[in-house]
């Protein structure tokens, strides 16, 4: 284990060495793709501003649970919280793609809502908070998605246990 | 969590179900964790309703201003003075005008249980929301209980339709982890390709059966299967299954193509023309099939860029936009072929060009054929390749390596890494962050249905009942890598 944090050590300051900040974040290298670093209060100005700079479209936005590896790669100066977001920038007119990892505590699983940006996020983000209860502020209709509205916990964290059936006649004397 | 268990065990000691206990675990604020003993015990407090709730669309007098901009397909921000007037869309009717009524889950045209609400004002659609999930059985939650060897299997149920695109995708993702996505051998790399563009075919072929049995061309829908089942074929020679094939793996295929591959690729590009040449006659060209299409479910540039459509759909509005001309992978930078767009983002343009792709796909069929080189099907990398069944039966250290990998995987780097590659239906997109171990930690599809069908609302506003039909179909979404 210690084996691991410290090559996770090195991967990051290797990374932060290499790319300059972005909007003020930090930014690294993850196998050869761009990744900026944004915080929950700097998130929703980073996104307007990379959107303004020619980022037509959001293609991705999904949650993650790191409850069991909290120790993973990160810029020295963020600090790794339970929840990330995970959103993926394509700018069409330059071919490039760009992603944005944002740390999101568990007390306040809270980050605003890219609604107003890219209306195409509206269903991920309900998919994120369906899956993870992450909220969105100023969603316009954060309800479930997949599961059904009165379903008590979300599926993907990883303290859900994956549960399963009971089985019929398993406990039988044979 | 520990208040949770706690909460189950008192109940099971005093054996008592009232009204407020169950209300309590139900709370949705508090975070269930199932122990799999209280499961068996106390399943009925495990089984909640399957109630959509809120997620229905619900009446105007319900419903908040942004909801409802949102269920009428409003979809680029709004100056202030629009903003102002938010919620009075004055040329709608008042609530005791309209209807709202359900179109699926259990609907033919849905294309698996899409369920739709509409509002209605007589038989125009004024409002619409998808809902979606009864086809939701966690697969994301499974990929991270398989390793990465096993995955294939998993993703490849996803979006039932592409498997093979599917299977690259996620097996794209994990070589790029694993640091070995420069050194896969080319003919598995040319074979990849060539599985991709014939099961875009397939699906093609199949959105052209579906579509047709949609507006009524139920002759088409015969077609449409039949020429599928020629590409379906030919897969199961390759890889022994019609669908779900798991053949494109982790560092290459499963095996090698079968000899007398040649002909049968030979042979669908032979056949497929004059059958395509049959759908022109049977539809293209038709005054009937035209009326029904034209015009139908129009979306701008602006407007499906901004939804995240892409494929076909984004294609349609006249956005010159593929990933294997754009942001090329494998080797389709050189490979020559045309990039199909539209003009007018209509049904009738996204059935134009799914069609105008099968025959680019075969241009590129045939390229792929004149170039796949000879040579290995999967990279030797002891790592992640088992050893030859031949060498198992002479080495105990084969054995044991075929052991190894088969029970235990291999380990993937921590990292975490978006691939996204041209599906039939837009792009499909493999994000996997992964914890060192031989399991993906997460993984995440970005499927393009899931994001295609939010387009609905945008398409279906004002227009005909008759018409929401052929917006769905035209879309093509599959609901299997919706709910996933």
């Amino acid at each position: 284990m210690s084996d691991d944090a410290s090559t996770a050590q090195e991967q990051a300051e290797v990374a932060e060495s290499v790319a300059p900040a972005i909007h003020g974040c930090p930014v690294t290298d993850s196998n050869g793709q761009e990744v900026i670093h944004a915080s929950v209060e700097q998130y929703l100005d980073v996104v307007k501003a990379l959107a303004d700079e020619g980022y037509i479209m959001c293609v991705d936005l999904c949650g993650i649970d790191y409850l069991e590896f909290m120790d993973r790669a990160l810029p020295a100066d963020i600090e790794p919280q339970r929840f990330e977001v995970v959103i993926n920038l394509l700018d069409m007119a330059h071919r490039r793609r760009t992603r944005l990892r944002v740390q999101v505590p568990e007390a306040d699983p809270t980050v605003a809502s890219l609604f107003e940006i890219y209306p195409g996020t509206e269903a991920m983000e309900r998919e994120a908070y369906d899956m993870f209860g992450i909220l969105f502020a100023d969603h316009p209709d954060l309800t479930r998605i997949l599961m059904p509205e009165d379903w008590e916990g979300h599926p993907l964290r990883k303290d859900y246990d994956v549960g399963r059936i009971p089985v019929q006649f398993k406990g039988a004397n044979a | 969590m520990s208040t949770t268990e706690e909460k189950l065990t008192g109940q099971q000691a005093d054996n008592t179900r009232t009204g407020d206990a169950v209300d309590e675990v139900l709370d949705p604020s508090v975070n269930k964790v199932a122990s799999t003993d209280d499961l068996g015990r106390n399943y009925h407090l495990f089984v909640a309703g399957t109630d959509e709730g809120d997620q229905k669309l619900k009446p105007r007098s319900q419903t908040t201003a942004r909801e409802l901009l949102r269920e009428v397909g409003s979809v680029l921000r709004m100056s202030e003075a629009d903003a102002a007037n938010l919620g009075e869309l004055p040329d709608d009717p008042e609530e005791d005008q309209t209807m709202i009524i359900n179109m699926g889950p259990q609907h033919p045209s849905t294309h698996g249980v899409l369920r739709l609400m509409l509002e209605l004002q007589g038989e125009t659609v004024l409002r619409c929301k998808p809902i979606i999930g009864y086809l939701h059985t966690g697969m994301e939650k499974t990929a991270e209980q398989l390793t990465f060897m096993q995955g294939g299997t998993n993703v490849t149920r996803m979006d039932y339709l592409s498997p093979l695109n599917n299977e690259l995708v996620f097996s794209m993702a994990t070589e790029k982890l694993l640091g070995i996505d420069g050194d896969i051998p080319d003919r598995a790399v040319w074979i990849r390709m060539l599985l991709s563009e014939l099961n875009r075919m397939s699906s093609h072929l199949l959105f052209m059966a579906t579509n047709g049995m949609d507006l009524g061309a139920v002759s088409m829908m015969i077609y449409g299967w039949r020429e599928r089942e020629e590409v379906l074929r030919f897969f199961q020679e390759v890889t022994g299954l019609r669908m779900n094939h798991n053949y494109i793996r982790p560092g290459g295929l499963a095996a090698d193509l079968p000899a007398g591959w040649r002909d049968g690729v030979l042979r669908i590009l032979d056949l497929l023309p004059p059958r395509l040449d049959e759908y022109d006659i049977l539809m293209t060209g038709q005054p009937i099939w035209r009326e029904r299409l034209q015009g139908v479910g129009v979306i701008t540039p602006g407007e499906a860029l901004a939804l995240g459509a892409t494929g076909p759909i984004l294609r349609s509005t006249g956005v010159e936009w593929d990933l294997r001309r754009d942001q090329p992978y494998m080797h389709y930078d050189e490979l020559e072929f045309d990039v199909v767009v539209g003009s007018y983002g209509d049904a009738f343009d996204r059935y134009a060009i799914r069609l105008a792709e099968i025959r680019e796909s075969m241009v590129l069929v045939r390229q792929i054929l004149e170039r796949i080189p000879e040579g290995d099907y999967r990279i030797q990398d002891k790592k992640v390749t088992p050893p030859p069944r031949a060498r198992i039966d002479e080495s105990m250290e084969a054995l044991i390596h075929h052991f190894k990998i088969f029970t235990e995987g291999f380990k993937v780097p921590e990292g975490e890494v978006y691939v996204g590659i041209e599906s039939p239906r837009g792009e499909i997109g493999c994000y996997i962050a992964s914890d060192g171990g031989p399991n993906p930690y997460r993984l995440h599809m970005r499927d393009s249905s899931f994001v295609n069908i939010q387009c609905l609302p945008h398409m279906m506003r004002g227009g005909l009942v008759a018409d929401a039909v052929a917006i769905i179909s035209s879309v093509d979404p599959v609901l299997g890598g919706v709910d996933r």
